[in-house]
């Protein structure tokens, strides 16, 4: 059975003939929707340069085959600022010097942002530092990356607030 | 990866039935497809039992048991408030485990069934008796971080889930379904020792499905002092060097029942029982916990260059049973199960 999918990719729906199940959804995004902000790293799992959130969850889009996602929202880094406003986390990556070379990055910014919808870190940095050690990078910016998810979780809850208010 | 059948059943039943030899069960995939990227599991048919309806609940029963479907996520059980309160040192081990991505998608049935991590097993290229009957062990020349316990001339692998140290320390119970009808599995008889047959794994028959994992009334007595502990390479996202689940339950200051699993040391999490009987009865003491873990690895022999997992497997052990008499903590630590995420006098809820 070579299986057909539609899902929603940023917002978009998309209906993907899969000629062969072998398909991730990394390879998916990459090679077939052109969507290559997200990485591959290690394609096993290990490195986290893959995150993406399916319906609102991070996971490793290496070791997801795209033919178990008929009707998955997917959300990519190319998804997530509104227009020219960045999102909280990809701003406050920027603001922090939060990486170098930027390879890790989208999966760090997606990694991050379902860590503060989990909601167990809160500001806390050794709590950021253990929900972000699925991520890893090579030029060990993890001290601004610590920070940036700290301000941004700051930042989220005070927009919360002011949007409840 | 070699091409296969990709098939999507929407109830146990089309599952069971769509069941044959070379298949594969597919749960969140972050081992089985981790396998076959490298060749090492070649399976012909994948089946994704995902959307089977029925098996993502957690229940308590009115015998006071937890019920936990078999594709009940990993970061879903977790932070369940039962589980969390009543178990947590099953939240505590499903913390310490993988990522929070990875844990997003695992699920229980695939973390009961995850394979060995042993170098030799995922190198289809190297002799390894567990992918191929016969063939010989590779890990015997190289390993030096391989089982103390249980092992055989034919294979020296250990498991190497976190979650299923504590579920053999609390009595869980695997209810399965095949083409035979239903059964339900104890967890100490569901990993399997190598012998001579190293590449039987466990006692899934060919065709079986997990459909659920029970933890006992009993279980939920040690609340107040279990912990989980696990000493690995780096703070966090690495796999457990030695490991132990230890569990008491106290009355008027002793020991009145305890329970002490020890992981990564064996093909199965290995539960230590000449270790629970010293405890019971007696007042929690640091001698009295050295000598527990020695007789829990009494038995222990260097399957090659590892004598030094002994003695950290025996400090990993006295650790956790400090660690639980101290009881438990209000809230998991910020570095769960790891020798740096709490001390031994932190304050307890119980
Ligand atoms: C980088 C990395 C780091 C990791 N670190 C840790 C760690 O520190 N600690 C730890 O404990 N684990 C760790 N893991 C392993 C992880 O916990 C397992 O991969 C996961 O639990 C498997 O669950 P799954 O649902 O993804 O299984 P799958 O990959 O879907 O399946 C695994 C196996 O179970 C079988 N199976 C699945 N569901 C059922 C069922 N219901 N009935 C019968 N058979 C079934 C499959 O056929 C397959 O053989 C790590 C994994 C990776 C990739
Ligand atoms: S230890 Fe076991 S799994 Fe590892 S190579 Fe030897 S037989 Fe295979
Ligand atoms: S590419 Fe997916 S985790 Fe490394
Ligand atoms: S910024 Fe280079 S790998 Fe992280």
């Amino acid at each position: 059975m070579s299986p057909s999918i539609s899902l929603t990719i940023n917002g978009e729906a998309r209906a993907v003939a899969l000629d062969d199940p072998r398909v991730t959804l990394l390879d998916l995004l990459r090679e077939r929707l052109d969507l290559p902000g997200t990485k591959k790293g290690c394609d096993r799992g290990q490195c986290g340069a893959c995150t993406v959130l399916v319906d609102g969850r991070r996971v490793n889009s290496c070791l997801t085959l795209a033919a178990t996602l008929d009707g998955a929202e997917i959300t990519t880094i190319e998804g997530l600022a509104l227009g020219e406003e960045l999102h909280p986390v990809q701003a406050a990556f920027i603001e922090n010097d939060a990486f170098q070379c930027g390879y890790c990055t989208p999966g760090q910014i997606m990694s991050a942002v379902g860590l503060i919808s989990e909601g167990s870190a809160g500001d806390d940095p050794e709590r950021i530092r253990e929900g972000m050690s699925g991520n890893i990078c090579r030029c060990a910016a993890y001290h601004g990356i610590t920070i940036a998810v700290q301000e941004a979780t700051r930042n989220m809850i005070r927009t919360d607030k002011e949007d409840a208010a | 990866m070699k091409r296969f059948e990709f098939i999507q059943p929407s109830s146990v039943e089309e599952a069971l039935a769509a069941w044959e030899p070379g298949a594969a069960w597919l749960g969140g995939g972050t081992n089985l497809l981790d396998l076959m990227k490298i060749g090492a599991m070649q399976p012909d048919r994948v089946i994704d039992i995902t959307r089977l309806p029925g098996l993502s609940g957690i229940e308590t029963l009115s015998d006071g048991s937890i019920r936990i479907g078999a594709l009940v996520r990993n970061s879903d059980l977790a932070v369940n408030a039962t589980v969390a309160r009543d178990l947590p040192m099953v939240a505590e081990a499903l913390l310490s485990g993988a990522s929070g991505q990875l844990r997003n998608a695992a699920t229980v049935g695939g973390n009961l069934m995850q394979h060995t991590r042993c170098n030799y097993f995922q190198d289809p290229h190297a002799a390894c008796n567990r992918r191929e009957p016969g063939a010989g062990c590779d890990a015997r020349e190289a390993g030096d971080r391989m089982a103390l316990l249980g092992w055989s001339d034919g294979c020296i692998a250990t498991n190497p889930s976190d979650f299923c140290v504590p579920l053999a320390a609390l009595d869980a119970v695997i209810e399965v379904r095949g083409p035979q009808g239903a059964r339900e599995i104890h967890v100490s008889e569901f990993h399997l020792l190598p012998g001579d047959n190293p590449q039987r794994v466990t006692a899934l028959e060919p065709g079986e499905l997990i459909l659920a994992l029970r933890l006992p009334p009993e279980a939920t007595a040690f609340a107040g002092h279990a912990r989980y502990l696990k000493v690995r390479d780096r703070t966090s996202f690495a796999f457990a060097m030695s490991s132990a689940a230890a569990a008491l339950k106290m009355e008027d200051g002793r020991i009145s029942d305890a329970r002490l699993a020890l992981g990564a040391v064996a093909a199965k999490p290995w539960r230590a029982a000449e270790a629970e009987a010293m405890l019971s009865g007696a007042a929690p003491e640091e001698a009295l916990f050295t000598r527990a873990a020695d007789a829990a690895l009494a038995e222990a022999k260097p399957s090659g260059d590892n004598a030094w997992k002994i003695d950290l497997a025996r400090r990993t052990a006295v650790r956790a049973l400090l660690m639980a008499a101290a009881g438990t903590p209000a809230r998991i630590p910020a570095l769960p199960a790891s020798p740096f995420g709490s001390k031994v006098g932190d304050l307890a809820h119980a």
